[in-house]
């Protein structure tokens, strides 16, 4: 269970979450939407433990345990996973071979024998399959020279093999056409289970049609200022954000 | 990371600084005519040999040190050095069982055993012990293909014909000062001949190590490979750790001829100083290949991590129709190192090829530049250049600066040169943390994968030695 709790964050000096609560329970998908500049990036890069991003207030805990007082790479090993909105060329790296050391990585912290080259090969293809790509992806540099498409398919490639516990999704539907987003989708929805929960921010609902989620919340200013379930997401479609803006300034005057 | 643990990873251990007792003949610091008598005797040469070392010193004479390089050197005084120092054997060593064992032992500890057993598989070693060469594995297979692998200093006793045609053909000895010097008192080093239509069984490979304290080491090689001859020649080099800079300038010679190919590769390794800047190898090499036959090939790969100073530009004079020459580079300055390396691609021949790819590494306080000519005479018509040049940047108290000379005089040429910048950024070692990679691991990757081109070039057992240097080389290089 992920539990965020009255979380406060500034950047360079600047709050940009203003009392932040979320429960995500393992087994659902929690999607986050709301308007650009609401803070929805900032809280993926929380989660995974960028730096720069300084909590003033509040907790994030996940199944108990204090996250922001762990590395990044403790969290990724502890099960954290971001897919990034703009993932970030390696020239020259192989994208197999990094793979291959995040999976093994990980796979050794939990007391797993490591991959050898054909069993991770085996795997990677078995998961790209999944997502409508050929394996022509592994082989080159990391991220270099991918189109949009290719770099959050390769993100998803990720998270397929990683495994995570709580997955991340930075807007991962931008950028994608309608194809490429359904593949995708059907890539998340493979990794559902009990076990895993899934935190979605999206600018859009039409990601949501394809990897229906169990709670929708609405990020704006800071903080979540309204929570439901998908039919939530299907009226934010339609109206926009502005209702909500004019219910919270009607409450604010209320209370 | 914090400042604490990061400075306690900037002081590196450098795997290679320990020192051999042993007796040593050595020649009292300063040079004259005498001196290099002295030398010349010492090695029992023939008289022509004493004489072109005589007129190499007094043109040295002459000449002044370079100051074009953007290198801060401190003042070297030519008459504070050592021109000889040879560890003390009683007679000249017929095979390795009269080679003194500490010798042998120093370069079991190296890495680079040279006895029957333990021997790298593959390829035949001349290990260089300050100004002479200890031993030459795997000679006698080699002799069965023809192929001749001695030292610098046998070659002139036994096959002085070959020395005499060759030598200082392509790097004369009035080329530049360093050059120079080392004409006058070069002491020992390699010699390859490979003849017509051989292709070279092993890969052959020089190791040196320069140990005595005060010297200086000016090794020679020179690398024959006649028509349709091919051969690939690694050479590896370290010292102690000592507070002193130590002088090296080597001048290496290769010549290709019709449809001959030489790859040549250095791992160099030379003490680099410590983190203030103290000790360390000047390192003042001249190493030029001399393409001289239709479609000859010559390649040279270098990886580059040690020494206080590096000032090495090897080349190719692309003579022959059709010729084509290489240069693979990675450059990596960490701590107070100054390296100022690059190529020289002088395009004679019609059709004739030349590509460059650099790579430089700047780190803590290192200053890191490429100085790189491509010339096309009016004789090199349809010539072409690709040169491509990244300089990487970890940190922010390092620099790196490129200094690309093109001089074409042939309208039909295409040159082309590419040169891009970088840091290792924030975003990238993020990425990599964020699946679960360490920071020291994900700037060995970043690295790893940025050498990647130039590491390929490498002979497998040595690119992956060569991407240990670099790790051990980077260790908290970022905070």
């Amino acid at each position: 269970m992920l539990e965020i709790v009255d979380l406060h964050v500034s950047v360079g000096g600047t709050p940009i979450l203003k009392g932040l609560d979320l429960r995500v329970p393992r087994g659902e998908v929690h999607a986050i939407m709301g308007p650009n500049g609401a803070g929805k990036s900032t809280l993926a890069y929380v989660l995974a433990g960028k730096e720069g991003y300084e909590r003033t207030r509040g907790d994030i805990r996940w199944d108990g345990k204090d996250l922001l007082s762990l590395a990044p790479e403790q969290r990724a090993i502890a099960g954290i996973f971001l897919a990034f909105q703009y993932p970030v060329e390696i020239p020259g790296v192989n994208n197999a071979y990094f793979l291959r050391t995040a999976v093994n990585l990980k796979r050794k912290a939990r007391g797993e024998p490591e991959l050898d080259a054909v069993e991770f090969l085996r795997a990677a293809r078995e998961r790209l399959r999944l997502i409508g790509s050929d394996d022509g992806l592994l082989q080159r540099g990391l991220n270099e020279g991918f189109s949009g498409g290719e770099k959050k398919r390769n993100e998803i490639l990720q998270m397929l093999m990683l495994e995570p516990e709580l997955a991340i999704l930075d807007e991962t539907d931008s950028g994608l056409d309608i194809d490429a987003l359904r593949l995708v989708a059907s890539g998340v929805n493979a990794l559902r289970s009990p076990e895993r929960a899934f935190l979605v921010i999206t600018h859009y609902q039409r990601l949501l049609e394809h990897i229906v989620p169990d709670r929708v919340h609405v990020l704006a200013e800071g903080r979540i200022v309204a929570s439901g379930g998908p039919d939530l997401a299907q009226r934010l479609e339609r109206e926009g954000y502005g209702w909500l803006a004019e219910r919270r300034r009607a409450s604010e005057a209320l209370g | 990371m914090s400042n604490r643990e990061i400075h306690d990873r900037l002081a590196r251990r450098y795997e290679h600084g320990f020192e051999t007792a042993i007796e040593t003949d050595i020649v009292p610091p300063g040079l004259d005519e005498s001196v290099i008598r002295l030398i010349s005797e010492k090695k029992e040469e023939p008289e022509w040999l004493t004489e072109w070392r005589l007129k190499a010193y007094r043109h040295w004479l002459s000449m002044e040190e370079p100051r074009w390089a953007k290198l801060r050197i401190e003042p070297i005084d030519y008459q504070a050095i050592s021109y000889y120092a040879a560890p003390q054997q009683k007679k000249r060593p017929r095979s390795l069982e009269e080679v003194d064992p500490k010798l042998l032992q120093t370069f079991e500890r190296l890495g680079v055993p040279l006895h029957e057993r333990a021997r790298l598989a593959g390829v035949a070693v001349d290990a260089v012990f300050d100004s002479v060469s200890v031993a030459t594995t795997f000679k006698e297979e080699l002799a069965a293909a023809g192929v001749i692998f001695c030292s610098f200093s046998e070659a002139v006793r036994e096959h002085p014909e070959l020395v005499r045609k060759y030598l200082g053909t392509v790097v004369p000895y009035t080329d530049n000062f360093f050059a120079a010097l080392n004409s006058a008192v070069f002491s020992d080093g390699s010699f390859v001949y490979v003849p017509k239509g051989v292709r070279c069984p092993l890969e052959l490979s020089t190791y040196f190590r320069i140990n005595a304290r005060d010297t200086g080491q000016f090794e020679r090689t020179l690398i024959i490979c006649e028509e349709g001859a091919y051969v690939s020649y690694l050479e590896g080099c370290t010292a102690p750790m000592r507070d002193e800079n130590q002088l090296h300038a080597a001048v290496v010679e290769l010549i290709a001829l019709d449809e001959a190919e030489i790859k040549y590769s250095t791992v160099q390794n030379w003490y680099p100083g410590d983190e203030e800047g103290r000790g360390g190898i000047y390192n003042f090499v001249t190493k030029r290949g001399d393409c001289r036959g239709r479609r000859s090939r010559i390649s040279w790969t270098q990886v580059e991590t040690g020494s206080a100073i590096t000032w090495k530009y090897p080349s190719c004079i692309l003579r022959g129709e059709e010729s084509s020459g290489e240069f693979h580079s990675v450059a990596l300055t960490h701590h107070r190192q100054q390296a100022d390396t690059g190529t020289k691609m002088i395009h004679i021949g019609k059709r004739t090829r030349s590509k460059i790819v650099s790579k430089g590494i700047s780190a803590g306080h290192g200053q890191n530049t490429y100085r790189g000519l491509v010339r096309v005479l009016p004789t090199a018509e349809g010539a072409r250049n690709h040169t491509q040049c990244d300089s990487l940047l970890i940190g922010s108290h390092c620099g790196a600066h490129t200094f690309p000379y093109i001089e074409v005089r042939n309208p039909t040429a295409i040159v082309e040169h590419e040169a891009t910048t970088s840091r290792i950024s924030e975003e990238q070692l993020f990425y990599c943390r964020s699946r679960g990679i360490d920071e020291e691991n994900a700037v060995a990757l970043i690295v790893d994968g940025f050498c990647r081109q130039v590491f390929k070039e490498l002979p497998m057992e040595f690119a992956i030695e060569a991407k240990k240097l670099l790790e051990l080389s980077l260790e908290g290089a970022v905070g």
